[in-house]
């Protein structure tokens, strides 16, 4: 280092002083901007756990190498990543180092008058002069009167206003647009309002997953969900209880137009909502259209078919029957699903099922569904026997089937074809193991009316955020703020009036305005046209 | 009756297409004129008008003649007939203008016709988003006009809309297809309009920012031979209007995302998921926050912030087209 330079000491609290500086300067706002725009950039470049967590398997898979150093700098999590929660907090730290003194600032200039009159208007931006000889002045109008009514007029139009008496000249001060720096607090101020509910209120909600099938109800407690994803500071007591059934699903789809063909167009859950000890009330659930019951939201987000099965067993007892959710696979609802009966004797059975709405059979005489409406329904069962492993005490995925340690007895490598139901129709499993009943939801419809045959369900989303009023009621501030801070001048405007020897009347317009302002101009001709125009004869 | 009506808005946006060719032509012909007749004088005023004084600007028949009475460098309408008297006026410019407009009427009666086939608001796949977005950039171009003379952006305009529009009906093109539940929603009609009038403003603002780097350059006498810009506002001057018209952008855009917050907790059950165009749309207003606030910051205004508003330009363009083609998300309406 040049030992001709000596550095000034600043001392520990001095440091601090100067990180606070930097931090709250705009130079490091705008930096600050820059970086979170360009730090959530990759967030949309590679999958999000939180977005399309089955995307980020899928990238695990593909990239065995690549994903866990991708996953080190946590560019699977960018939003809650430690880099880009560090960019924003900075900003956010910087941003309350801003506002607070502003605030401070602003309020002490609300309460301040406007400023003593310049000596030399013409120096300032906008400036014009009038002088009004005496017989064109009104009666008995002199330099009091015509400030007096520059007062009148400024204040009528919304500027705050003092009257100034010079040496030789009497004058008005006056400001307007102090909404302007108002707007800009409260957008700024409205921002922090937002991340604070965001973070916070986020924390006191749950969301949660539930299946329900026609006919078959939901009830608000966390072991009845599919899956139950709660907040920070969430407590059972956030769950109001409540029940709903799913009465009816219907969909319609499109027939007309033939490039759309089978394309949904609408989807209707009707349903009946019971709160503890009431009545019964109907509600319909629709896209965009989420029911708004028990302090929760319920959202429609899926559907799909399920199959009424019914298992015997080699003694003919009922081993297992329930409509069992089908997971659909195409936008013509092929669907797969399982169905485990343990309690068969001597075996238990399990059987992997394919599900086609509409089947259609491919040339190479596979089925495949060509239409997602019920119009041909075919179900085409893989059954299996031999130990289920439900007693080993290992949690099993209800959607899928591990055939591993199980024999299969009907489909694939098993020399017997697999089983094809419709609705109403009973097969026989080889060897006297059985029965499977594909149940026909409306046995009495017309011959080839299937469109009640099968069950459908939907799957629910159910949501609790008790702070998503406050995050709307945050961003319409924000937005006011905004149009106020950009749209709304803030000006300083001046009227003097000096009593000529000749008896004439001198008037002198300014007016100041702080940043751009380019309507300035045309303001002080305005003010300055009708105020002498209200003084003259 | 679906089928005629999209019939005809083809031949319609085809014939608009026509239009904006020749609309372009005239432009270009005008920016030539303008190099021909801007005098060396104002190349060798630079330093002058630097100092404030636009009389060198106003008495070559300048648009820019920014000087109202005493008040110099502010910005208010144009007096009109007296920026264009200078030299005979412009008369390839204002035929190139009356071919905008005719071809902008004839563009709207394609979206007319296009939103009479749909049976819905026209803007629901990517084909029908090129053709009301250019549509609307020309529009705000259009009527922008009545505030201010912004006539020498003709030329980017009307090649910027042939190309949205070319580019979307040529290759984008889909036949019309009933709405699918989750688009069913009055917030298609609000969210999707006020983004793509954002997108206007930012438009014509980056339009606006392009002109002033070029300026910026021929002022500092790096590009003394680009005559035709001696006819056009000071770097200053261009500077103040595309913070004007980027500002009102901002505030669309701003509010695009919380009508999209909104009708994402309506459609989806979450106002925001970090979807990626979501994630594109906060990119996008961060951009242009600090575009605002780079404004308002000594060693950030001039270069720096034109600078900024066309790399906010450039991430709505890439919004618009590489998310909603190539990226995955919700926000898979693309038709394609």
């Amino acid at each position: 280092m040049d030992p001709g330079i000596t550095q000034p000491k600043l001392g520990f609290v001095g440091m601090l002083r100067f990180f606070w500086r930097q931090l709250t300067s705009m130079r490091t706002a705008i930096v600050l901007l820059l970086l979170l725009a360009v730090a959530a950039v990759p967030g949309s470049m590679w999958p999000q756990r939180s977005s399309d967590p089955n995307g980020v398997i899928q990238f695990f898979a593909n990239n065995p190498t690549l994903a866990p150093v991708l996953d080190r700098i946590q560019l699977f999590d960018v939003y809650t990543s430690a880099w880009f929660s560090a960019i924003y907090i900075l900003l956010f730290i910087s941003l309350i180092g801003c506002v607070l003194p502003r605030t401070m600032h602003h309020l002490r200039a609300l309460r301040t008058k406007p400023p003593r009159t310049p000596a030399r208007l013409d120096r300032l931006a906008a400036f014009r002069t009038v002088t009004v000889a005496p017989d064109e002045l009104a009666e008995g109008t002199d330099a009091a009167a015509a400030i007096e009514a520059a007062r009148t007029q400024l204040r009528a139009s919304g500027y705050r206003v003092t009257v100034f008496q010079g040496a030789k000249d009497l004058s008005v001060s006056a400001e307007r647009g102090y909404l302007r720096e108002t707007g800009n607090l409260v957008f700024h101020t409205a921002l922090i309002g937002v991340l604070v509910a965001v973070g916070l209120g986020g924390g006191f909600g749950y969301t949660g997953q539930k299946v329900v099938v026609e006919g078959q109800s939901f009830v608000n407690v966390k072991g009845s969900y599919d899956s139950f994803t709660p907040g920070r500071f969430f407590t059972d007591a956030e769950l109001q209880p409540y029940r709903l059934t799913l009465d009816t699903f219907t969909v319609t789809y499109e027939e007309q137009s033939i490039r759309a063909y089978g394309q949904p167009i609408d989807y209707n859950a009707k349903v009946t909502t019971w709160l503890p000890g009431g009545k019964g009330s109907d509600a319909t659930i629709k896209v965009n259209e989420p029911l708004e019951f028990g302090g929760t939201q319920l959202y429609l987000l899926g559907n799909g078919y399920a199959p009424t099965i019914t298992v015997r067993d080699g003694k003919g007892n009922i081993a297992f029957t329930a409509s069992v959710p089908f997971l659909p696979q195409d936008a013509n609802l092929t669907s797969t699903g399982v169905v485990r009966a343990p309690d068969a004797v001597p075996e238990q059975l399990a059987f992997r099922g394919f599900f086609y709405p509409t089947a259609a059979q491919l040339p190479s005489g596979a089925l495949t569904s060509i239409h997602p409406d019920l119009r041909n329904p075919v179900l085409t069962l893989f059954a299996y026997k031999g130990d289920l492993g439900l007693d080993s005490g290992i949690p099993q995925n209800v959607y899928a089937l591990d055939p591993k340690d199980l024999i299969q007895i009907a489909g694939g490598d098993s020399g017997v074809a697999p089983l094809e139901l419709r609705p109403g129709q009973t097969v026989d499993l080889p060897d006297g193991l059985g029965s499977v009943t594909f149940d026909n939801a409306a046995p009495n419809a017309a011959e080839g009316d299937w469109s009640h045959s099968v069950p459908r369900f939907v799957s629910l989303d159910v949501h609790h955020d008790p702070a998503q009023g406050w995050v709307l009621l945050f961003a319409v501030l924000a937005v006011l703020g905004l149009l106020s801070s950009l749209f709304i001048p803030r000006r300083r405007v001046w009227v003097k009036a000096v009593e000529q020897k000749s008896g004439s009347l001198r008037l002198e317009y300014a007016g100041l305005a702080r940043g751009e302002d380019p309507g300035l101009d045309a303001t002080v001709e305005s003010i300055a046209a009708r105020h002498t125009g209200g003084l003259k004869a | 009756m679906s089928e005629t009506y999209a019939s005809y808005a083809l031949v319609v946006i085809y014939s608009a297409m026509a239009v904006y060719v020749l609309a372009f032509v005239f432009f270009t012909l005008d920016l030539a004129k303008r190099s021909a007749e801007s005098p060396r004088a104002v190349a060798g005023s630079t330093a002058a008008r630097a100092s404030g004084s636009a009389v060198a600007a106003s008495a070559s028949g300048s648009a820019a003649s920014a000087t109202g009475p005493g008040g110099v460098g502010t910005l208010e309408r144009e007096s009109g007939p007296t920026a264009e008297s200078g030299s005979g006026g412009r008369r390839m410019e204002r035929i190139a203008f009356a071919l905008t407009a005719l071809a902008w009427v004839l563009h709207v009666a394609g979206a007319v016709f296009r939103g009479l086939a749909d049976g819905h608001v026209p803007w629901s796949n990517m084909f029908e988003f090129s053709l009301v977005s250019s549509g609307i950039v020309v529009g705000v171009f259009l009527f922008l006009q009545f505030w201010q003379n912004l006539r020498f952006l003709g030329t980017y305009i009307s090649g910027f809309a042939l190309v949205v529009l070319g580019v979307g009906t040529v290759n984008f093109y889909v036949p019309v297809t009933p709405l699918p539940p989750a688009l069913q929603s009055y917030w298609l009609v609000i969210h999707v309009f006020v983004a793509t009038l954002g997108t206007a403003f930012f438009g014509v603002g980056a339009g606006l920012s392009i002109v002033q780097l070029l300026q910026t350059r021929r002022e500092a006498d790096r590009l003394a031979r680009l005559n035709f810009l001696g006819t056009m506002p000071t770097a200053e001057r261009l500077e103040n209007l595309a913070y004007r018209v980027i500002v009102v952008g901002f505030v669309f855009w701003t509010f695009t995302l919380i009508a999209g917050s909104i009708w994402a907790e309506r459609a989806w059950g979450r106002y925001w998921g970090w979807d990626t165009k979501e994630v594109w749309t906060f990119i996008i207003w961060v951009l242009f926050a600090g575009y605002i606030h780079a404004r308002a910051t000594r060693g950030w205004r001039g270069t720096r912030s034109a600078w900024l508003a066309l790399i906010g330009f450039g991430a709505v363009a890439f919004n618009y087209t590489i998310v909603n083609l190539f990226f995955k998300g919700l926000h898979v309406y693309s038709g394609l």
